[in-house]
């Protein structure tokens, strides 16, 4: 087989369509596993952010997940919260600051399970601020725990038997939970498992930042990722699980928006 | 002027412009107060759904260099321990009321109820003129060294009336270079603010946990050995009984120990203001003639522990205090009256 | 006898950023990625290998968990050859 050198840049006269990192983030290396899906949420939420020009405004507030590694790789302005903490410091952070551009970066762990209420007040309450949350149905960082989204059937560390509703009860589908506030002007779920959903992704993040530039209240983004670690499939195999098992459940789609 | 609003004034006075709160008695009303006076000094004051939300919020604005403080009573401070613990090691200024319940909660402001190594900076005043004093010194150490002070108040202070002046206004020379904004944004080099460090390795994503640590307990060490215990101190040189109190307690302690000194027994006080860091010294050399030391506090005995440690066998060191209330339990306090501790200290003079 | 492929991109593989996942295979839609059998990069993953077709659309980055790729597209699209 013919092989193409892919050590270098090309000799013929060619455009730079993509660097290996956006501009937002620092460097590309990180220790989360093969085939995660964070990384692949993280890029397009910052690409977002360098498109609409609010670098210097931003405020990212971070959760404790696997994607923390990140918090301390960005060129924006980064606050560290604790576990499910995320929403009441980017309330904080822009009702003292009404002019930065905030956002939240939170797993379902922290979010869904730790830190459930501060997600809904902040919603209830129309912060005008972003929360994105990615999903991946797990406690990655702990290595593949059972979560408040994890869904029926769905194999974790602490449920080998799988999901059962008479021991653990239903998965919460925060997004459509969160639709349901008067206080949210912008809410959606969407998934990284392939490049269409990455291109979706990346369209509704950018929506939800723009509803927060326009000051249409609550702006909210789960992103469903994948974790073949927690979900004890091949890196390969991640997209399909993705798609059959937690897509089927957590459904994809604009929930809200008050345009 | 009430308590409740003398402390929410001096706050503002000292420049806050930032708070949150949930209601919880006593501390309620301070709510209250910097609920209706922040707006109009353009400040903002949120009702936090949750002691924890409360405390997040603060922190959020204590990182964009805003002058923040939020408060409750014990149990909503059990509540915030996590958050308080990591603010400090993320290295914010932040000022928190206790608005305490008698003083059972001194273990948990002086030892800190949080995980890891943290230190607090703790002022315990005496009475309202005190507290607003010690409210403006509040916002000056916590910006001066990084790290959250408390103020630890009590029923008294909250529900109690004294003519004061709110105090000097806010110094202006407060170093907030650190502080985001989000300004540092694209410059290859944006701030950040993190329990877990502030350095950014730039080889790869992630933290050095060890570094920052250390880091942090330096800075820990540079304070505690920068701030001058705060203490009041009467009638300890030639005194046979020292009594040491801290809060309102002290303040009866106080007349109680003039009284017997005009029916000439020897006693003499000691009263903490700094809980953190606790004027050991000053304690040590108030006791040094001393035949005993007695300590009053509302609760069963925990000050007595700095105290004894201070004294370091010096003089045997009684225990005078204790569990004082009504049936409310807030510690509107039967003992708190000077004949009560005149006998108690009376007795430990007779042993 | 030799054909040529058209080739209208190429990409840069950062081989030792590589962590074997194949996603990108997976999502490449010339299908001109393929993961290296027996090579290994210095972190003992496997990674991938270009064959000519590139088109330059950029979906291997899209979907690399990390950062790999970097994507370039031919002013003009070139022919590649390659043994038949």
């Amino acid at each position: 087989m013919t092989y193409v050198p892919t050590d270098e840049p090309p000799a013929q006269p060619a455009k730079l369509v993509r660097d290996f990192t956006p501009d937002l983030i620092d460097v590309g290396t990180h220790h989360l596993c093969p085939g995660c899906g964070e990384p692949v949420a993280m890029r397009a939420a910052l690409e977002a952010v360098a498109e609409l020009g609010v670098v210097q405004r931003t405020i990212a507030v971070f959760g404790i997940g696997c994607y923390t590694a990140f918090s301390n790789n960005l060129d924006v302005e980064v606050l560290q919260a604790l576990h499910g903490r995320a929403p009441s410091l980017a309330t904080g952070v822009k009702r003292a600051k009404p002019d930065a551009f905030v956002f939240t970066v939170q797993g379902d762990g922290d979010m869904v399970n730790e830190g459930l209420q501060e997600v809904i007040h902040a919603a209830a309450r129309g912060e005008n601020i972003t929360c994105l949350m990615l999903n991946n149905g797990v406690f990655g960082e702990t290595g593949g725990h059972m979560t408040a989204t994890t869904v029926l059937g769905q194999r974790t560390k602490n449920s080998l038997e799988g999901r059962d509703a008479s021991a653990h009860g239903y998965p919460i589908l925060l997004a459509n939970i969160i639709a349901g506030l008067d206080g949210a002007g912008y809410v959606a779920r969407c998934a990284v498992n392939n490049a269409h959903n990455v291109t979706l992704a990346k369209q509704m993040i950018t929506a939800a930042f723009e509803s927060q530039i326009a000051g249409r209240g609550f702006s909210f983004v789960e992103i469903l990722t994948m974790c073949p670690t927690g979900w004890f499939v091949d890196t390969n195999e991640g997209p399909d699980y993705l798609a059959d098992n937690l897509a089927s459940v957590h459904r994809g789609g604009v929930l809200k928006d008050v345009r | 002027m009430e308590g409740s609003e003398a402390i929410a004034e001096s706050m503002i006075t000292a420049g806050c412009r930032f708070f949150a709160g949930y209601p919880m008695t006593p501390f309620t009303e301070v709510l209250e107060h910097m609920a209706r006076r922040l707006p109009e000094v353009g400040g903002v004051c949120m009702n936090a759904e949750s002691e924890l939300e409360a405390i997040g919020m603060a922190w959020g604005a204590a990182a964009t260099g805003t002058p923040a403080a939020t408060g409750s009573t014990g149990q909503g401070l059990s509540l915030m321990q996590e958050s308080l613990a990591e603010i400090t090691f993320a290295r914010l200024p932040l000022v928190v009321l206790n608005m305490a319940r008698a003083q059972g909660d001194y273990f948990q402001a002086t030892r800190g109820g949080g995980h890891g190594d943290y230190r607090h900076v703790v002022l315990a005043p005496m009475d309202i003129a005190e507290a607003t004093r010690l409210i403006g010194l509040a916002f000056d150490l916590t910006f001066r060294w990084r790290n959250p002070v408390l103020v630890f108040g009590d029923y008294y202070l909250a529900h109690t009336a004294q003519a004061i002046d709110v105090g000097t206004d806010a110094s202006d020379d407060r170093d907030t270079s650190w502080a985001l904004d989000g300004r540092s944004g694209g410059s290859g080099n944006a701030k950040l603010i993190s329990p877990l460090g502030e350095h950014k390795k730039k080889s790869q994503a992630g933290y050095n946990l060890s570094d920052h640590y250390r880091a942090t307990a330096e800075a820990t060490a540079r304070m505690v050995d920068g701030i001058e215990p705060l203490v009041e101190t009467g009638f300890t040189d030639d005194a046979d009984v020292v009594v040491v109190a801290f809060g309102t307690p002290a303040k009866y302690v106080r007349a109680a120990v003039r009284a017997l000194r005009a029916d000439g027994i020897a006693a003499g006080y000691v009263r903490p203001i700094t809980l953190f860091p606790f004027p050991s010294a000053a304690v040590a050399a108030a006791c040094e003639g001393a035949r005993a030391v007695a300590v009053y506090e509302n609760n069963q005995g925990q000050m007595i522990d700095d105290v004894r440690l201070a004294v370091l066998g010096r003089a045997p060191v009684h225990f005078i205090g204790g569990l004082s209330l009504d049936r409310s339990g807030f510690g509107i306090a039967p003992d708190l009256d000077v004949e009560v501790l005149r006998a108690r200290i009376e007795e430990v003079a007779s042993r | 006898m030799t054909r040529t492929v058209v080739t209208r991109g190429t990409v840069v593989i950062d081989i030792d950023a590589c962590k074997g996942c194949d996603l990108c295979v997976d999502a490449c839609p010339p299908n001109v990625l393929v993961m290296t059998t027996d090579q290994l990069n210095a972190r003992g993953y496997r990674y991938p290998l270009l064959e000519p077709g590139c088109t330059g659309c950029q979906i291997c980055a899209q979907v690399c968990p990390d950062f790999v790729f970097q994507v370039y597209k031919y002013d003009e699209p070139i022919e590649i050859a390659v043994d038949a």
